[in-house]
């Protein structure tokens, strides 16, 4: 069973939703439904499933419904048609005690223009999920602290949120978040108000902290770099649809249609794929001059090996951790991994 | 669609029928009318002047209508009239018997902690306020009338105009029903509604509180509906994510931060309550405005001049201090302005 299961989700906006849904059904695209009948289609027939601990990363450009599918997760939008299920439960079936349980304890969330409270202290938006779900103070605060540590924002809990850069707002905001000890993490475009440098910095924090707490994560961003870099399964929307679901290096290495594919166009691939990606297997590998080896592990990227390659003008054999030949790299498969497409 | 397309048409109809009803009753009850109808066709001039019958009997019925309320709910008013009497006579006798010292003093410590402790305003507060009587000492009795009266209608607007701004808030269609009540109470001449008020209250004080509440409180509804509008709605979709009940989400989020708006409703409520309270005097309210009201009839220009500017006085101590709570509630929300200036 999958953490989260979205089951076959139509969201329809405009003053009768239910009306258009059997065209939509039936294939309607977003700009015919729009022109005949006013109603704007938010996802279509979307369905995937995210597995417990990994960081699911949903990509689109602005406009494409990722920021409505995240709110379906925790019902801040409601479905036209279609099930959701987080554990196994249907989030539909909740009435309004439920659901706002559920919030309390299930979900936490981040935004992308921080939605902090700017009449309490650093202190108090930190612990506001905990009060939510009705801790006594000093263990409110007591896990505030904590949280504020582990972002990194030790003395500043007294402050309020506009007397912090928009940096340190989303580092509240992701405190906020990891508070509540929810199982499952939201963030809307969280890094997308930042600037590059301090985008780069919080992605490796949330990495970090990541790799330490092993939560669900549900990503939503429109930079390609950004999803590569964080996400261990990628989904993208285009119109409301979800085009292609897989792993950074499926994306890359097999778009599944024209706008995936002008997406990725512009990716650094060096960066993103890995030796054994690339490799050919040894049993196939006979072809390949195998007097001047480079030795390289089979989980390196490409971009840590390939100025050793050009220098020397030699080829690789990859290896795993025990040091056993799996395959080997020639500047041919170099040559087709970074220019394909 | 066809459902509202009908219900439309006939809403159309029924006000057609409802305007021909009219016609026929206006005619029907008008003393004023040819013998017969057949006249009518045979002599045209009705068409040059307006005729006499061609007069809906508003007033008539209007005023039998006061007469029968008047009747039948009697005891209702009498009971709010005590009430309220009852009220004001307590605050006013409370102001009046304490020594003109202690309030100077009273209204000065204040204005302190309403502006923030600024000393500035405070000092400039006090000597307002002991101008008030040092312009003529009967002024000063008088103004503690007008403020008793203009109090109680501020508390009356407190009580019934919050919940309506929250209410509107929350629900388009109550908005959209009640925005044009609200701008009916404030192009109404502001005499008209101290007319009924006597009717139903007798002359004196009480009338004054209601002619003033109506007067006064459609600004602070306004501000209230537009404050808790604008609040950021990812904070309050911020809230709603940690799973904040309605209840927790008004009083905890949407409140605190609509009250620098709340508060200039407030303020404008106060300068509208004064204002009326001037005018009321018409009708025998006693208070500063009697005292312009005895100037005019004397024209005796120094004395309205003197209970003039007892008014502006008056007005400028209440606008200080509700002013200047509202900027200190700002300035704690927003403390980085605060440093900028």
């Amino acid at each position: 069973m999958s953490k989260i299961e979205i089951k076959n989700v139509y969201k329809i906006f405009g003053n009768n939703p239910q009306s258009v849904m059997p065209m939509v059904r039936d294939g309607a695209n977003k700009e015919e439904v729009l022109e005949q009948t006013g109603h704007t289609v938010g996802l279509d027939n979307v369905s995937l499933n995210i597995e417990e601990g990994e960081t699911f990363v949903c990509m689109g450009l602005s406009g494409s419904g990722k920021s409505t599918l995240i709110r379906h997760l925790n019902r801040l939008i409601d479905p036209t048609d279609g099930e959701i299920f987080v554990e196994g439960t249907n989030v539909m079936s909740f009435n309004k005690e439920q659901l706002i349980d559920f919030r309390r304890h299930k979900m936490s969330m981040v935004f992308q223009r921080f939605g902090l409270f700017p009449h309490k202290t650093v202190l108090q938006n930190v612990g506001y999920g905990l009060e939510m779900q009705g801790k006594p103070e000093d263990e409110r605060d007591r896990t505030a602290m904590e949280k504020i540590e582990a972002v990194g924002l030790t003395g500043f809990e007294n402050q309020f949120p506009n007397q912090l850069s928009g940096g340190m707002q989303q580092r509240v905001g992701l405190a906020r978040a990891l508070a509540t000890d929810s199982d499952i993490m939201l963030m809307d475009e969280a890094f997308s108000a930042l600037d590059p440098l301090i985008r780069s910095d919080m992605q490796k924090q949330l990495l970090d902290l990541q790799s330490e707490l092993k939560k669900t994560i549900v990503f939503i961003t429109h930079d390609l770099d950004e999803s590569l870099r964080l996400g261990d399964h990628i989904g993208i929307l285009n119109a409301g649809k979800l085009v292609q679901v897989g792993t950074p290096v499926d994306i890359i290495m097999n778009p599944a249609d024209d706008y995936v594919k002008a997406f990725v166009k512009d990716v650094n691939r060096a960066k993103v794929i890995k030796a054994k990606i690339v490799m050919k297997k040894t049993e196939e590998a006979n072809d390949i001059d195998k007097s001047n080896l480079i030795k390289v592990n089979e989980d390196q990227f490409i971009e840590e090996f390939l100025p050793q390659i050009v220098c020397s003008n030699s080829n690789c054999e990859v290896v795993d951790k025990s040091g056993n030949v799996k395959g080997y790299i020639s500047n041919k498969e170099l040559q087709t991994s970074l220019t394909k497409s | 669609m066809d459902i509202k397309k009908n219900k439309k048409l006939f809403f159309n109809i029924g006000l057609l029928v409802f305007f021909v009803w009219l016609l026929i009753i206006s005619y029907s009850s008008s003393k004023r009318k040819p013998e017969n109808v057949g006249e009518l066709l045979n002599d045209f001039s009705w068409l040059q002047k307006w005729p006499k019958w061609l007069d809906l009997p508003l007033m008539k019925w209007i005023n039998v209508g006061f007469k029968k309320l008047n009747e039948t709910y009697g005891f209702i008013f009498e009971a709010i009239n005590n009430f309220l009497l009852a009220m004001l006579m307590a605050l006013k006798n409370f102001l009046i018997l304490a020594p003109w010292p202690a309030v100077v003093l009273g209204v000065t410590v204040i204005a302190y902690f309403a502006s923030g402790r600024k000393i500035r305003t405070t000092v400039f507060v006090g000597f307002c306020t002991f101008f008030i009587g040092f312009l003529h000492p009967i002024f000063w009795q008088k103004a503690i009338e007008t403020t008793a009266i203009m109090l109680i209608s501020i508390f009356l607007c407190l009580i019934f105009g919050m919940p309506v701004g929250i209410l509107m808030s929350r629900a388009e269609r109550i908005r959209n029903k009640i925005l044009p009540v609200l701008d009916l109470m404030q192009t109404i001449p502001a005499f008209v509604y101290l007319i009924p008020g006597i009717m139903l209250f007798g002359l004196g004080a009480v009338p004054a509180i209601i002619a003033t509440f109506i007067y006064a409180v459609p600004p602070l509804v306004r501000l209230t509906d537009l404050g808790i509008r604008l609040v950021d709605k990812e904070v309050i979709e911020a809230a709603d994510a940690f799973g904040a009940s309605k209840k927790q989400k008004l009083w905890g989020v949407q409140m605190p931060l609509a009250l620098p708006n709340i508060m200039q409703g407030i303020n404008q409520c106060t300068m509208m309550a004064l204002s009326m309270v001037v005018i009321a005097s018409m009708i025998g309210t006693r208070g500063l405005g009697d005292e312009v009201l005895l100037g005019l009839q004397q024209l005796n220009v120094g004395r309205a001049a003197e209970a003039g500017i007892a008014i502006v006085l008056l007005a400028i101590v209440l606008d200080r201090i509700t002013q200047s709570y509202g900027e200190t509630l700002q300035e704690r929300r927003a403390p980085e302005k605060k440093k900028g200036k």
